[in-house]
């Protein structure tokens, strides 16, 4: 789950850090208000999970409070990056000194907390990494060990700053909520871009990313909620797939895709791409395909807007062909039939039971995957 | 070697659906199965296995020096940690969905003991010279023994290429699923390692996917010299979305690292041939063990 700007700073103040006053809008007539408390200038930013914002337009001064309440005119409803924008952050305008980089992950090869810092930040880490990957501090804590002092000294030196002054002072105790942050709330990402320092002499994140472990919400009822009640980057689709228990991912191609297990439906992405098709979605239907579990991710697939075809490719030394064929069968019974072409190539048992109802419905069965893909693809362009 | 005729397994979560369902078919397949056990069931069985309360009992009583564990995902990290505790030697963790953090110190605590862990979210180890199966591998795909070593990120993608091995005449040494999540035990660079080392293996195949940098580290490793066996590759996720999870937890482009294209291009350049569709393979490495 990836949290909004003015979720992660509530997180970060509830650590101790100072984050610029703020007030989180849903109206131009709230952003006016607003501003009016908070003191114009003000920055308007959009409450959207994409990095990128700023340059596309989501992010903007205002000067005074009517400019506020004009500007957020047109921001609410914008679309950015796929994502409607729908909350305003309005934040006091805060003059830079210097822009730096501060961010926690997991590394995976080592098995540890990994902090990422920059004296340069304010663009991506993947731009920093590019253009100046010796400013990139790699601090590596162990999770059996925790932080220590050692491990903050590193960090804020490679910042910068000057041990016994105020800032190093500020900047150790954002090292500090940030890891709290990251093994409290269950997090893969805490993220201070920029971190900066002010004219004023003042360490401040001016923006904040969190992203939580979507396996670990259980641990955490009040993120849930505020998940349930914006979805955020997830679309209508993959919310009701999640619900089923699918992992579903939206693509921009017209050959629906329907696999078991990840790696394989993954492949047979690239398959269909490899032969010249597009994928219009990824969707894996997980182990043991049943006859419902089956209908229900065809059903899903016959209402999507762009998918011509509906490839299904399915491995499974137990799964039961003639179950993955009814499943197919009682999709299209309920749909009452479908204008859209359907492929299905499968490696189980009872295959020729499966090839029999299939048949009856006059979907093609493939056993050879490859063969498959190119119908699918050739099904596409007509 | 990982596994063999001496290894003795306890099913942790033994009295599930998933974990009855699977000691059955690992019993079927040759596994020694000597325990199951589930907190509050022991003293009962479950196809013809004595259940304990506690993995240690199991080890005790049975000698158990392997578990297999199906616990659900809040109490997993807890199941793993009790077995390495329990002085068992590998763990094999199937279960999906365990939160980042508890794998993270689980797993640190089992390497530090010198314990193996395959896993979390993996399909397991199946090792067919000596009928051994510890994982949810369907045993029809794994009848023919031979001197291929598969090793993958993948499930289903790993039977698929095992089966497709197979029917080309190949015959399976070792399948190591190592799974899909971000963090894992023995990783796919380091089971590459491992199966490298056994004498009886010829030859290798690598199923990797986006996301992270295993495939990266063990091309580093072959074009050190340290793996001296012939190695096909094949890569899942060249048309993953930047920024998307594929299904497995692990399989995401982040932080502008971890997509399938520089992985083809990394093992390409150090000479790893990598399979355009996992159907390439066979061929692949038949060219490859000519040689």
């Amino acid at each position: 789950m990836k949290l909004h700007e003015y979720e992660a700073k509530e997180l970060f103040s509830k650590y101790g850090v100072k984050i610029p006053p703020g007030r989180l809008a849903l109206t131009p007539e709230e952003v006016h208000k607003a501003a009016k408390e908070i003191g114009t200038p003000v920055v308007l930013k959009a409450q959207v999970v994409v990095a990128g914002r700023g340059k596309a337009g989501g992010i903007k001064v205002a000067n005074s409070p009517e400019e506020a309440y004009e500007l957020s005119k047109k921001m609410f409803g914008m679309d950015i990056k796929g994502l409607k924008v729908k909350k305003l952050y309005v934040t006091k305008y805060v003059e830079v000194e210097k822009e730096m980089y501060l961010s926690l992950i997991i590394d995976r090869a080592s098995r540890r907390y990994l902090f990422l810092a920059s004296p340069v930040g304010g663009v991506d880490i993947e731009e920093i990494a590019k253009t100046s990957p010796e400013k990139i501090k790699r601090v590596y804590v162990d999770p059996s060990v925790g932080l220590r002092d050692y491990h903050v000294r590193s960090i804020v030196s490679w910042l910068g700053f000057k041990p016994g002054t105020p800032q190093w002072q500020q900047a150790a105790s954002i090292v500090q909520a940030m890891y709290r942050i990251m093994v409290d709330y269950d997090a893969e990402l805490v993220e201070s871009n920029p971190l900066a320092l002010t004219k004023e002499g003042e360490v401040i994140p001016l923006d904040a990313r969190i992203i939580v472990d979507d396996n670990a919400l259980f641990r955490h009822p009040e993120l849930e909620k505020a998940l349930e009640e914006d979805p955020r980057d997830v679309t209508e689709f993959e919310a009701y797939a999640k619900k089923i228990g699918f992992h579903y991912v939206e693509l921009d191609g017209d050959v629906g895709i329907i696999g078991n297990g990840a790696g394989l439906t993954m492949a047979t992405m690239d398959l269909v791409y490899h032969f010249g098709g597009r994928p219009a979605n990824f969707l894996d239907i997980g182990g043991g395909a049943s006859r419902e579990v089956v209908k229900e991710a065809v059903k899903v697939l016959l209402n999507h807007p762009r998918a011509k075809v509906i490839f299904v490719n399915i491995f499974g030394g137990i799964t039961r062909a003639d179950e993955v064929a009814l499943g197919i069968k009682d999709a299209l019974a309920e749909a009452g039939g479908t204008t859209k072409k359907i492929v299905v190539r499968m490696k189980g048992t009872n295959e020729e039971l499966g090839r029999a109802i299939l048949a009856e419905v006059g979907v093609p069965l493939f056993e050879n995957a490859e063969e498959a893909a190119k119908k699918a693809v050739e099904l596409a362009r007509l | 070697m990982l596994v063999g005729p001496n290894t003795k397994v306890v099913v942790q979560g033994a009295t599930g659906k998933e974990g009855s369902f699977h000691l059955q078919r690992m019993l079927e397949y040759g596994t020694k199965v000597v325990a199951g056990v589930t907190p509050g069931k022991g003293g009962t069985t479950v196809h013809g296995v004595p259940v304990y309360d506690t993995v240690e009992e199991a080890v005790k009583k049975q000698g158990a020096n392997a578990s297999v564990i199906f616990v659900p995902a809040k109490f997993a990290a807890d199941a793993l940690l009790e077995a390495v505790d329990a002085g068992v030697e590998l763990a094999v963790v199937i279960t999906e969905h365990i939160p980042v953090h508890d794998t993270l110190r689980a797993v640190n605590y089992a390497r530090a003991r010198g314990v193996t862990v395959i896993g979390p979210n993996c399909p397991g180890i199946v090792a067919p010279p000596v009928r051994v199966k510890l994982g949810i591998m369907p045993n029809s795909i794994y009848q023919t023994p031979g001197k291929i070593a598969v090793v993958s990120r993948s499930g289903t993608l790993t039977y698929e290429i095992s089966y497709q091995l197979v029917r080309a005449g190949f015959g399976i040494n070792v399948a190591i699923g190592v799974g899909g999540d971000p963090v894992v035990g023995l990783d796919l660079m380091e089971a590459t390692l491992k199966v490298a080392q056994d004498p009886e293996v010829e030859g290798i195949v690598v199923i990797g996917e986006v996301g992270g940098d295993a495939e990266e580290r063990l091309a580093k490793l072959y074009a050190e010299g340290a793996i001296n066996k012939p190695i096909v590759a094949y890569v899942a996720g060249r048309t993953a979305p930047p920024g998307k999870r594929m299904g497995h937890a692990g399989a995401i482009v982040m932080l502008g690292s971890g997509d399938a294209k520089s992985k083809i291009e990394t093992f390409r350049s150090v000479g790893i041939p990598v399979a355009e569709t996992p159907f390439e393979v066979p061929r692949l490495l038949a060219e490859l063990l000519k040689k």
